[in-house]
C-alpha cells in the first residue's frame, strides 16, 4: 500500500526537480536533461534486467552502448562517394573470414581427438595472417579515400529508427559471444571479461579508421523521424507565427520543439520496452529467473539449465543497452569514441540500479532519471560550492584550482550515494516486492 | 645476418620494456591477490587507489623539490615513497572501516563488497581528480639513463643501441626487493603465515586463534605498499595520469586470474606473462627480424601483429583463453 | 563421584534458530579417559560434540570445563580456555607444509612450542618426515594425523575429535586408534565421535549412544557392546 504512494511520489519528485530546472536555469536545459534520462532509464532498464533479475553482473555496459553508437553510424550515415561495392566487400569478407577461422578452430577443438592443440593453433595463425592478408590492403584503400573528411567504409543511408534494433542486435551479438565463455564461471570473472571487451571495443572504435572514422569522429548523423531541423522550423512562416503566439523567440522555439520531440519519441521506446520488461518479469520465464538468482543450486537441481537462462538474460539485457546506445548517438547526431569513459557509461548505470532500487524496473527507471539529473547538477553545486569557499580568498593558484576542480565532485558525489545506499538501503529507492 | 644486433634489438626493445612492465603489473596484480584471498572480493578500487596513493607520492616528491632535497642521481620520488605508503595505508585502513568492514561482520555475498568496491572506486577517482586533475603528471627527476644510446655504440661498436633508462633498473630493482621482503614476510613471520593460514582456511585460522581483523589490518596495510610502489614505479617509468591507472585494472585482474586468484607466486608469473605477451604483439618486429634474417627474407611491412592500441585485447584474450582452458589459473588459485 | 573434568550438562539447542536437534543431552569426560559419542546417522552425535565446542545456540543446559561455568564463551575463546577441536572436513591448511601446520596450532601460545612439536613429530613419526611437504599433498590418514598434531600443538586440556576416521581405510583406521589412545594415556581426555561404533567402543573408556539428540545408552565400552540391546540396534547384532 505505502509502495502505491512512495513510487508515485519519487517520481513526481524527479519530475519537480526537472521541472525546477527548466523554470531557474532554462527550459532547454530541463529538456537535454530530460531527454538523456529516458535514455539512462532505458540502459537502466536493461542492466537491471540482468543484475535484478538474474544477479549478473556485468561491468562493460560502456562497450554494448558504443555498438551501438556504431550501429547508428552504419545505418544511417550517408554512403561514401569513392568507396566501392569491391572495397566494402572486401573489408566484410575479411572480418567473415576471421570469423570463420575462429569458428573453425573452436570445432577443431570440440572435434579432434588427436593433436587438436596443435591443430588449433596453427589454424589460429594461419588464419590470422590470411585475415591480415586480406583485411589491410582494403582497409587502405579505404581509409585512402579522402581521408580529411571520409576515409570510412561509410553508412547505408538508411533511417535513424531502423539503426536503433540494428544497435540493439550488435550489442545482442557481443553479448553472445562473451555470454557464452564467461557465463558459467564465478561471478566476478564475468564482470572482469566485460570489463575487457567494453576497453576493447572503445579501442576498436577509436582506432579502425575505416569503421566509423576513429577519434576524428562521426559527425552530422541525420535525425530519426520525425525530428525536424532547426533551420528548417526556423524558415517556416506557420512555426514561426506559433512561436509568436507563445511568446518566444523562434531560435528558442525551435530548440524546445526539436528537444520535445526527441522526448516523445524516446518516450515511446521506453514504455514499449519498460511493457516488454515488465511482461518479462510476471511470465514464468520472469519467475524462473528469479528463483535461478535466488538459488542457483537448487533451480539446477531441479533440471533447470542455468547457463543457457544466464546466457538469455544476459543478451536481451544488453540488446536494450545497445538500443539506448544507438538511441544516444542519434540524439547527439555524432558518434566521438574519445568521449567513452567506463566512470560515465559503465558505472554510472550501476549507481542507476543500485539507488533506484534492483530488481524492480520502476526503481530503475527512476534511478535512471535521478542520477542524470543529479551527475549533470553536481557540478553546477560544485561550482557554487567552491565558488562560497573560496570568496574569502585572495585569488591565488590553490582558489583557481579550487574552481577548476569543481567539475570532478560529481564522482565523489556518486561514488557517496552509491556507498550510502548499498549500506543503509540496500534495496534501493523502489525495493522489489 | 647479424644475430648480435638482433638481439641487442630485441633486449632493446621488448625484454627490457618487457620486464619493467612485467614487475609492476606483478606488484599491482599481488595487491588484487591478496585482496582476494584474504578479504574475498574482487578489488574494483584497485587502480584507482594505485592513482591516489601515486598522487600522494608526487605532492611529496614535489614538496621535497622545493625543500631542494634531491636522492643524486636517483628520483626524488623514492624517498618520498615511504611516507606516501604510510599516508595511502591510512587511508585503506580508513575505508575498510567505515566501508568493508560491515559487510566482512555481515557476511555479505562477495558481489555486494564488489559493489562497494565501485563506490570507493568512484569516490577515489574524484578525490585524485579534485587534488591533482585528470592530466598527465611527470614527477621523474634525477639521471634519465643508465646506459644511453651514444655511450652504448661507443662502447661495443654495435650499430644497434641499447639504452637503460634509470627508471627502468629502479623499477625491476625495486619490485625485485618488493616481492623478495613479501615473500619473506609471508613464509617466515608469524603473522605473514597466519596470514597464510587464513586464505587457505578460515574457519580452521579461526578455531587457532588468529585474530581476523589483524589479519585484514595487516593485508591492507602490504596491499597500500605493494600498490603505492607499483603506481610510482609505473609513473616513473612512463607518467601518472588518473585514467592510465585505472585502465589498468584490466591487466592487473588477468595478470592475477591468469597466475589464480589468491595465489601471490601467481599473480607475479602472470604478470610477466601478460607484460611479455602485450608487448610481443604490439611490437614492430622489423627491425629484430631485419637483422635476424638473411637479406632475401628481409620483412617488407612493420611485421607488428596487433596496433599498441590494442593491448588491452591482448590481456583479454589470454584471460579467455585461462578462464576457458584453465578456470583455476596457472598455479592453482581459490576457487569460491 | 566429583564432577568430571569436562561435561556438557542437560544440553538442550540446536542451529541459529532452528529447531532444537539436542534434546536434554550430557556429554562428560576425565583425564587419562576415551570418551565417544556413537549412534544411527541423524542422532546428533557432531552437533552434541559442537554444542560442546560452542558452535550451537543452546536453550537449556551448561558446559563445564574444569569446574569453569564456559557456556557463553565462544569457541575462540574455549581454544584458549584450553579445548582442542579437530573438525570432520577442512581440518587442515592443504597449501602449507606440515610444518606450518602445526606451527599455527601453536598460534595462541607465546611460550616456546618447541618441546610440543618434538611431542608430535614423536607421536606421529611420518610427519617429521613430510614436515617441509604441503599437506594437501598427503594421503587421508596422514592428513588428519596433521590434523591432531594441530590442535594438539595449543597443548589443550581436552582434545575432541570430529569423526577422525572418517574417509580412511581401515588399516590406516587402527592405526589411528592406536595414536588415539597414546594420546589419552599421557593424561589427555579425549572425547570423539565416531562413525565406526564397534571399534569406537572397543577403545571407550565411557560412552554415549545417542538417539534423536537425546542420551540412550551410556556405560563403559565394555558395557555397551556386551548390552543386547545396542548391539541389536546399533551393531548389526
Amino acid at each position: 500500500m505505502t509502495d502505491r504512494i512512495k513510487t508515485p511520489l519519487l517520481f513526481a519528485g524527479v519530475a519537480l526537480l526537472i521541472l525546477l530546472t527548466g523554470v531557474l536555469q532554462s527550459w532547454n536545459s530541463a529538456l537535454v536533461i530530460l531527454n538523456m534520462g529516458l535514455i539512462s532509464a532505458i540502459m537502466a532498464l536493461g542492466v537491471n534486467l540482468q543484475w535484478g533479475f538474474a544477479g549478473l553482473f556485468n561491468t562493460g555496459i560502456m562497450g554494448f552502448v558504443a555498438l551501438g553508437g556504431l550501429a547508428t553510424v552504419l545505418v544511417t550515415a550517408a554512403p561514401v562517394p569513392g568507396v566501392t561495392t569491391g572495397q566494402a566487400l572486401a573489408v566484410l569478407g575479411a572480418l567473415a573470414l576471421g570469423a570463420g577461422v575462429i569458428v573453425a578452430a573452436i570445432l577443431m577443438w570440440q572435434h579432434l581427438r588427436r593433436a587438436r592443440g596443435l591443430a588449433v593453433t596453427v589454424t589460429l595463425i594461419a588464419g590470422f595472417f590470411l585475415f591480415r592478408a586480406v583485411f589491410d590492403p582494403a582497409v587502405a584503400l579505404i581509409e585512402a579515400n579522402n581521408p580529411a573528411s571520409a576515409g570510412n567504409i561509410g553508412g547505408l543511408g538508411l533511417p535513424a529508427l531502423w539503426a536503433w534494433p540494428v544497435g540493439g542486435m550488435l550489442a545482442a551479438g557481443a553479448a553472445w559471444v562473451i555470454g557464452k565463455t564467461a557465463l558459467g564461471l564465478r561471478s566476478d570473472y564475468l564482470a572482469i571479461a566485460t570489463l575487457g571487451i567494453a576497453e576493447i571495443v572503445i579501442a576498436v572504435l577509436k582506432n579502425e579508421d575505416w569503421l566509423a572514422r576513429g577519434v576524428k569522429n562521426m559527425i552530422g548523423l541525420p535525425r530519426p523521424w520525425p525530428v525536424p531541423l532547426e533551420v528548417d522550423l526556423q524558415q517556416d512562416p506557420g512555426f514561426i507565427a506559433q512561436a509568436a503566439g507563445l511568446g518566444l523567440d523562434t531560435t528558442t522555439a525551435s530548440t524546445l520543439w526539436v528537444q520535445l520531440i526527441y522526448a516523445v519519441l524516446f518516450a515511446i521506446v521506453l514504455a514499449i520496452l519498460f511493457w516488454l520488461v515488465e511482461r518479462a518479469r510476471h511470465s514464468p520465464w520472469g519467475r524462473l529467473m528469479r528463483a535461478i538468482r535466488d538459488n542457483e543450486v537448487a533451480a539446477s537441481a531441479m533440471g533447470k539449465n542455468v547457463t543457457a537462462r544466464h546466457l538469455q538474460v544476459f543478451v536481451l539485457g544488453s540488446a536494450i543497452v545497445g538500443i539506448a546506445g544507438a538511441m544516444m548517438t542519434s540524439l547527439d547526431g555524432q558518434l566521438t569514441p574519445g568521449s567513452y569513459q567506463p566512470l560515465r557509461f559503465t558505472f554510472l548505470v550501476w549507481v542507476m540500479v543500485i539507488v533506484g532500487g534492483s530488481g524492480n524496473n520502476w526503481g530503475a527507471v527512476l534511478g535512471g532519471f535521478l542520477i542524470w539529473f543529479l551527475w549533470v547538477q553536481v557540478e553546477p553545486l560544485g561550482n557554487l560550492l567552491m565558488q562560497a569557499i573560496t570568496t574569502g580568498m585572495t585569488d591565488s593558484p590553490l582558489k583557481t584550482h579550487l574552481i577548476d576542480s569543481a567539475a570532478h565532485m560529481r564522482l565523489f558525489t556518486m561514488g557517496l550515494l552509491l556507498l550510502l545506499v548499498l549500506r543503509f538501503s540496500p534495496r534501493g529507492l523502489i525495493p522489489e516486492k | 645476418m647479424d644475430l648480435l644486433n638482433a638481439f641487442v634489438a630485441l633486449a632493446n626493445f621488448v625484454l627490457i620494456p618487457g620486464i619493467a612492465y612485467g614487475s609492476q603489473l606483478a606488484l599491482g596484480a599481488l595487491g588484487v591477490t591478496l585482496v582476494y584471498g584474504i578479504l574475498r572480493f574482487s578489488n574494483f578500487a584497485h587502480g584507482d587507489t594505485m592513482a591516489f596513493g601515486t598522487m600522494v607520492v608526487i605532492l611529496l616528491t614535489w614538496g621535497l623539490q622545493v625543500l631542494g632535497v634531491s636522492f643524486g642521481p636517483l628520483p626524488t620520488a623514492l624517498l618520498a615513497l615511504p611516507l606516501g605508503i604510510a599516508i595511502t595505508a591510512l587511508v585503506m585502513l580508513g575505508t575498510d572501516r567505515v566501508v568493508y568492514r560491515y559487510y566482512r561482520m555481515k557476511k555479505a555475498d562477495p558481489i555486494i563488497v564488489v559493489m562497494a568496491s565501485l563506490g570507493v572506486m568512484f569516490i577515489m577517482n574524484g578525490i585524485v581528480r579534485l587534488i591533482i586533475g585528470p592530466d598527465d603528471q611527470n614527477f621523474a627527476d634525477g639521471a634519465r639513463f643508465v646506459i644511453n644510446a651514444a655511450d652504448w655504440r661507443a662502447m661495443t661498436g654495435l650499430s644497434e643501441a641499447l639504452t637503460l633508462r634509470t627508471s627502468t633498473v629502479i623499477t625491476i630493482v625495486t619490485a625485485g626487493l618488493s616481492v623478495w621482503a613479501l615473500f619473506w614476510f609471508l613464509n617466515k613471520t608469524r603473522t605473514g603465515k597466519s596470514m597464510r593460514a587464513f586464505s587457505d582456511n578460515e574457519d580452521l585460522a579461526l578455531l587457532s586463534g588468529i585474530n581476523p581483523e589483524r589479519v585484514v589490518r595487516v593485508t591492507w596495510i602490504i596491499v597500500a605498499a605493494l600498490t603505492v610502489i607499483a603506481g610510482t614505479l609505473y609513473g616513473l617509468d612512463k607518467s601518472f595520469k588518473p585514467f592510465t591507472y585505472f585502465q589498468l585494472l584490466l591487466p592487473f585482474f588477468a595478470a592475477a586470474i591468469v597466475g589464480g586468484l589468491g595465489n601471490p607466486l601467481g599473480a607475479i608469473a602472470g604478470g610477466f606473462v601478460i607484460a611479455f605477451s602485450e608487448v610481443g604483439v604490439t611490437y614492430a618486429w622489423k627491425k629484430v627480424l631485419g637483422h635476424a634474417l638473411p637479406d632475401a627474407l628481409e620483412p617488407e611491412g612493420l611485421v607488428q601483429l596487433l596496433s599498441t592500441d590494442y593491448k588491452f585485447a591482448v590481456s583479454f584474450a589470454i584471460l579467455l583463453i585461462v578462464l576457458l582452458f584453465k578456470p583455476t589459473g596457472l598455479f592453482q588459485g581459490k576457487s569460491v | 563421584m566429583s564432577a568430571p573434568f569436562l561435561i556438557g550438562e542437560g544440553m538442550t539447542g540446536g542451529y541459529g534458530k532452528g529447531p532444537a536437534i539436542l534434546n536434554d543431552c550430557t556429554i562428560a569426560v576425565n583425564p587419562g579417559e576415551i570418551a565417544v559419542i556413537v549412534g544411527p546417522n541423524g542422532a546428533g552425535k557432531s552437533t552434541a560434540m559442537k554444542a560442546v565446542f560452542g558452535m550451537l545456540n543452546l536453550h537449556k543446559g551448561r558446559v563445564l570445563l574444569d569446574g569453569e561455568d564456559i557456556t557463553a564463551l565462544s569457541p575462540q575463546q574455549r581454544v584458549i580456555k584450553g579445548m582442542g577441536f579437530v573438525p570432520q572436513t577442512h581440518n587442515i591448511f592443504t597449501s602449507m607444509t606440515v610444518e606450518e601446520n602445526l606451527e599455527m596450532g601453536a598460534f595462541i601460545r607465546t611460550d616456546d612450542f618447541r618441546d610440543t612439536l618434538e611431542q608430535v613429530f614423536t607421536l606421529f613419526p611420518i610427519l617429521r618426515d613430510k614436515r617441509r611437504q604441503a599437506a594437501g599433498q598427503l594421503s587421508g590418514g596422514q592428513r588428519q594425523q596433521v590434523a591432531v598434531g594441530r590442535a594438539l600443538m595449543t597443548k589443550p586440556k581436552v582434545l575432541m575429535l570430529d569423526e577422525p576416521t572418517a574417509g580412511v581405510s581401515p588399516i590406516v583406521m587402527d592405526e589411528l586408534f592406536d595414536r588415539i589412545i597414546e594420546v589419552a594415556r599421557t593424561g589427555l581426555p579425549v572425547l570423539m565421535v565416531e562413525q565406526n561404533a564397534r571399534q569406537a567402543l572397543e577403545i571407550a573408556d565411557r560412552a554415549y549412544v545417542l538417539v534423536q539428540g537425546a542420551n540412550a545408552h551410556t556405560g563403559t565400552g565394555r558395557e555397551l557392546l556386551a548390552d543386547a540391546q545396542v548391539r541389536q540396534s546399533f551393531l548389526g547384532g
